[in-house]
């Protein structure tokens, strides 16, 4: 390839200050362009890698477009029927106590048919970590209204928008299991912009490190995109999901070391 | 004086070309190539040489396809 602008070649090894980490399959993910899963499991990677356990650690995988995570993490995966992957880790972690131990679910999975499993791991408070991938959508199977939509959301199967009336209200699932004894980190982050990116990595850094003192379950939702269901562009459905996601699900810790945080996601108005 | 200069290297059979790296570059280095990839996606290019080596566009990158180099050059 022809380079125009490199005056001054400084790409030598000793000056990488980021590359993609080698704990990521290297094949091309099957994700939609722009998709935030994408973005989730590289940072997973790079914070068990930061944190040398990669070896020690067991991921479950759903289903949903994440459903060949395991084909990606380059580490010790399970895959979990539709929802079942807080009762699947929660054996896992029972069983081997010192691995670490991670669910990795959209909102469909997680929030949907999997709602008992989530709220029965998070009330009897198992000692492993779950993230959330909340695209307020049934992302894989072409964009049917999830449990999560919002109100008057376009989706399939809301072609004219979720009426709550006859549709029902979102569910904030991450709030209220954040009630619930069992969790002692519960927090919302979104990976839409690098600071985004940042934030959520620190928050997944200290949901695996709670793993090394049992406390009970961590929970990370992350706020994410899913253009393809939403029909926009990548661009677009980023700037959709800061405008109307982001007003009913706000960012930011609900829950800190067993203590709930009066924040703007806990005093948000309805 | 030593000044600090970064370079990036796209990828470019891995990119989408989703373009949401574009935003994330404070230096407005980054845009679409006119051609496109085997799987048929516009890919991220160079088009000017202010790149710091922030890391932001391999950060916020989905499939992880940007590296990123960071050093210090005397300055010319
Ligand atoms: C028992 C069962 N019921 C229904 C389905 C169909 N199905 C596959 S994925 C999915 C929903 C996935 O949505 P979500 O968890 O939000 O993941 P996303 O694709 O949005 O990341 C459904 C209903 C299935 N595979 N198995
Ligand atoms: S359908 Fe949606 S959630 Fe699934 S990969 Fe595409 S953008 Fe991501
Ligand atoms: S963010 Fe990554 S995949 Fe998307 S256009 Fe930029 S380099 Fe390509
Ligand atoms: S490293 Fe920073 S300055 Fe360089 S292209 Fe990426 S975002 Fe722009
Ligand atoms: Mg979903």
């Amino acid at each position: 390839m022809v380079e125009q602008f490199a005056k001054l070649d400084i790409r030598k090894d000793e000056n990488i200050v980021y590359k993609r980490t080698d704990l990521l399959v290297d094949r091309p993910l099957s994700y939609c362009p722009g998709c935030g899963h994408g973005t989730v499991h590289r940072i997973i990677m790079e914070t068990l890698e930061e944190m040398s356990i990669q070896d020690k650690t067991i991921g479950v995988s759903p289903v949903g477009c994440s459903v060949l995570a395991y084909d990606f993490m380059n580490i010790d995966m399970l895959g979990a029927a539709h929802g079942r992957a807080p009762a699947l880790a929660t054996a896992i972690k029972r069983m081997w106590p010192d691995r670490f131990v991670f669910t990795y679910q959209g909102d469909g999975d997680l929030a949907a048919i999997g709602t008992a499993e989530t709220i029965h791991a998070c009330n009897r408070g198992e000692h492993f970590t779950m993230i959330f991938i909340n695209n307020g959508i049934y992302g894989m199977t072409g964009g049917q209204m999830a449990p999560t939509t919002l109100p008057n959301m376009r989706s399939s199967t809301s072609p004219y928008g979720r009426d709550v009336e006859t549709m029902g209200f979102p569910l904030k699932m991450t709030e209220l299991i954040a009630q619930l004894p069992g969790t002692y980190y519960v927090t919302r982050q979104a990976v839409h912009t690098p600071a985004g990116v940042r934030k959520t990595k620190k928050a997944i850094r200290k949901a695996f490190e709670n793993q090394k003192n049992k406390t009970g379950i961590s929970f990370v939702e992350v706020v994410s995109n899913c253009n393809s269901g939403w029909k926009m562009t990548p661009v677009q459905s980023n700037k959709w999901m800061e405008e109307n996601m982001f007003p009913f699900y706000p960012l930011g810790d609900i829950k800190v070391d067993g203590k709930l945080v009066e924040t703007k996601a806990t005093a948000a108005k309805e | 004086m030593a000044k600090i200069k970064g370079d990036i290297v796209v990828n470019v059979e891995r990119c989408k070309g989703c373009e949401i790296c574009i935003a994330a570059c404070p230096f407005s280095v980054i845009a679409m190539a006119k051609d496109v990839n085997s799987k048929g996606y516009h890919y991220a290019i160079k088009v000017n040489d202010e790149c710091t080596g922030c890391v932001n566009c391999a950060v916020i990158c989905p499939d992880g396809v940007i590296t990123v180099y960071r050093a210090k050059v005397a300055a010319e």
